[in-house]
């Protein structure tokens, strides 16, 4: 085995075996807890970091990443300044959606207004662990995701802190959206955020979760998490996922729902921000009758990369999931998607889309696409795409005939490209959230060409 | 109010190095219909193309004056907002852009020719009760304006927008090139009095480009003129219009020689590219 394939060496420092111990200590959890976290931690020693060689890792490249040069972030008081970075934000979310939660550096600012639950269960996950162990017991890193995934699952396994619980008990609807803020500011670097939703059978929810970087230094900083996913029978969960994240950022999130009997997901990821990301989203429809539609709004910019590995999982008959990914590139920087659907041999009559679209702005970024499908079921229907292209020159001269100069030529086609996948959205906030952040992405980009340095 | 004029002098235009306009000369006053027929490859559309600043139409000589003012050396967004439009012949669909936001856009530019880029659109209220009532000029369903521009519209819708575009952004001088092709007759009669209702109100001059009489029959032109072999070689009054479609272009062909050999030559190169797609 050659060690310059290894990307980077197996953790040290901050999360070396003394600080895991320090780390134990400090979260002063039951014991049960402990002895997953040290499980968790076992496995991640004991799992070999990616290499370059590896099918999700050909592409990301993360030799630059060095986890030995962060560490596991220890509870501390949120103080008034803490709330002073979150306001604006927090503030904004709570004007369009009926309550939330936020955490800024991995340790929770503030909760949710229990008033406006309307019958959900909806609290961070350290007061989920003292409060209604039984739950996170149950559902917490044991079924939609396991730690053994690979070394970063297992890093965050052991290490995870801040956090939500969305659980919602059978029967109970619950109409307003909620939300989660997820903040890194000051001399924040770390986080290592955990997303447990579960809704049991006939309930339903909304949950709009933005992560963020606010007024950072120009410093990396990593964040390391997990989303989980739990869909009882005939569930309904609308789940939005933005990730805005400053470009210093490295970013890794497994991120995985399992869709009950006749269940029902929409789940919209944002990946706007970040320096790498390495995301895992998969939907397991391992009920008769589950469905998942799955959205993607994805814009990079400078030299940012950005992978995203998807899966459509059919594992029970008369499922059905639907794939939207959009995509746009400018200056250096880079996307890489790979979809794979996969119809187990008793998924008869599944129905199984997927595409994945680019638009290209610049010659110096690059888009791979690259779909798949494992079938083994015969009587199925399986569709999958992928586009990459330019702007059209064609419709720019069009608008430009109409008294629309270029560049404003330019962002309309934009904003249209990703039109489809909008109108998807049912939820206008996070409509109106997407639009601002590719608009203001964009506009870095007219500026940057106007000041060539 | 004074009436502008769109003068056209000495224009040569080539495509890929292939000279196709071989010095056209061509005079419109606001308020004048004019009409421009010839066979197909004649250089009806590079004229069209040239006039609005198509980036693959070389112009190597001649000018366009519009008022005086150098056309030649504006941006396709800029001649646009200086008064001149073209209703393409084949519009181009932008997805995802409603009609209503495109033309927000296309209006506020034209309206404002000193707006910046990221500088307030007009008001959505007065635009929205501005298109209403074009839209319904034009007999258009209100609805139309919600769905995506060009997207999976018919010949006729196409063509309609293009008119409803016109309609809202009163230029000063409109060219319409093949404007009736592919439309029955009824989608003929419909734009073309929408046309008709736009010039009347703003005095636009119009260039009618066509192959066909039928549209002049409700675009009644003041002026008529041939285009053959890349030059107008014919200008006259309606009565043209009859003796092309009762005679053709042979006459033309006996008549001036010199074009019918470049026009032949044209069709062929026209034929070739046709091939190489």
């Amino acid at each position: 085995m050659s060690s310059a394939s290894t990307m980077s060496p197996p953790a040290a420092g901050g999360f070396g075996e003394a600080s895991f111990e320090t780390f134990l200590k400090d979260r002063d959890e039951p014991a049960w807890l402990v002895r997953r976290r040290k499980d968790a931690f076992a496995t991640f020693q004991a799992t070999p970091w990616p290499k370059s060689s590896d099918e999700e890792w050909r592409r990301t490249d993360i030799r630059a990443f060095k986890l030995g040069a962060f560490a596991a972030p220890l509870r501390r008081q949120t103080s008034a300044a803490d709330q002073t970075i979150l306001a604006p934000l927090y503030d904004g979310m709570s004007a369009h959606y009926a309550t939330g939660i936020a955490h800024l550096n991995a340790s929770v600012a503030r909760s949710a207004d229990s008033s406006k639950l309307g019958g959900a269960l909806f609290v961070d996950l350290a007061t989920a662990v003292k409060e209604h162990p039984e739950l996170v017991e149950r559902y917490l890193l044991t079924q939609a995701v396991t730690p053994d995934a690979d070394a970063l699952s297992a890093l965050h396994a052991a290490f995870w802190t801040g956090g939500t619980l969305l659980y919602v008990p059978k029967g109970v609807k619950v109409e307003a959206p909620l939300f989660s803020l997820i903040g890194l500011g000051g001399a924040g670097n770390v986080d290592m955020d955990h997303t447990l939703i579960v809704l049991e059978d006939g309930a339903e929810a909304t949950l709009v979760r933005e992560s963020t970087s606010l007024g950072r230094p120009d410093t990396p900083a990593l964040h390391a998490g997990a989303v989980e996913i739990v869909l009882g029978r005939g569930a309904k969960l609308q789940f939005v996922n933005i990730q805005n994240w400053d470009q210093q950022t490295w970013h890794f999130s497994r991120e995985r729902a399992l869709v009950g009997r006749d269940a029902q997901l929409q789940w919209t990821v944002g990946g706007l921000g970040s320096r790498l990301s390495k995301v895992n989203q998969e939907v397991v429809l391992n009920g008769e009758g589950a469905s998942a539609q799955v959205n993607g709004v994805l814009f990079t910019g400078g030299r940012q990369h950005l992978a995203y590995f998807t899966r459509q999982d059919h594992a029970a008959p008369h499922t059905t999931s639907d794939l939207l990914y959009k995509g746009g590139l400018k200056d250096h920087s880079r996307l890489v998607w790979r979809g794979m659907i996969r119809v187990e041999k008793d998924a008869q009559r599944t129905d199984a889309y997927q595409k994945d679209d680019n638009l290209v702005l610049s010659d110096s970024a690059r888009a791979d696409s690259i779909p798949g499908l494992e079938i083994e079921a015969n009587d199925v229907r399986c569709t999958h795409g992928a586009t990459a292209g330019r702007v059209d020159e064609d419709m720019i001269f069009y608008a430009r005939s109409r008294g629309v100069a270029r560049e404003e030529a330019i962002r309309l086609i934009v904003e249209g490209f990703f039109a489809n996948v909008y109108d998807r959205i049912t939820l206008e906030p996070v409509r109106e959230t997407l639009r601002q952040a590719v608009a203001a992405k964009l506009e870095q980009r007219a500026e940057t060409a106007r000041n060539p340095s | 109010m004074s009436s502008k004029v769109l003068k056209i002098d000495n224009l040569h235009v080539a495509i890929a190095g292939k000279e196709i306009l071989k010095g056209v000369n061509l005079t419109i006053r606001q308020g004048e219909v004019h009409a421009l027929m010839g066979p197909n490859g004649s250089g009806k559309s590079t004229l069209s193309y040239a006039l609005m600043g198509h980036p693959n139409y070389e112009v190597s000589e001649g000018s366009v004056t519009l008022d005086g003012r150098e056309m030649l050396e504006l941006e396709p967004d800029e001649r646009a907002k200086a008064g001149l439009f073209l209703a393409f012949q084949y519009p181009t669909s932008i997805p995802g852009v409603t009609v209503a936001n495109f033309l927000r856009h296309a209006v506020t530019n034209v309206r404002n020719p000193e707006r910046k880029e990221g500088e307030d659109l007009i008001s959505m209220r007065d635009f929205r009760k501005e298109m209403r009532e074009r839209m319904d000029e034009l007999g258009m369903d209100p609805e139309f304006a919600r769905r995506y521009l060009n997207e999976g519209f018919s010949g006729g819708e196409k063509k309609r927008a293009e008119v409803l575009q016109l309609s809202m952004l009163q230029p000063a001088f409109a060219v319409l090139d093949e404007t009736d092709s592919g439309l029955d007759i009824d989608a003929v009669r419909i734009v073309a009095e929408g046309v008709n209702k736009v010039a009347a109100r703003v005095s636009t001059g119009v260039l009618v480009i066509t192959h066909y009489k039928r549209i002049l029959d409700y675009i009644k032109p003041g002026f008529v003129h041939i285009l053959y072999g890349g030059r107008i070689v014919e200008s006259g009054g309606p009565e043209l219009v009859d003796l092309l479609e009762k005679e053709g272009y042979d006459w033309v062909r006996e008549k001036y020689p010199e074009a019918a050999r470049d026009e032949d030559e044209m069709e062929q190169h026209a034929a070739a590219g046709q091939l190489a797609h």
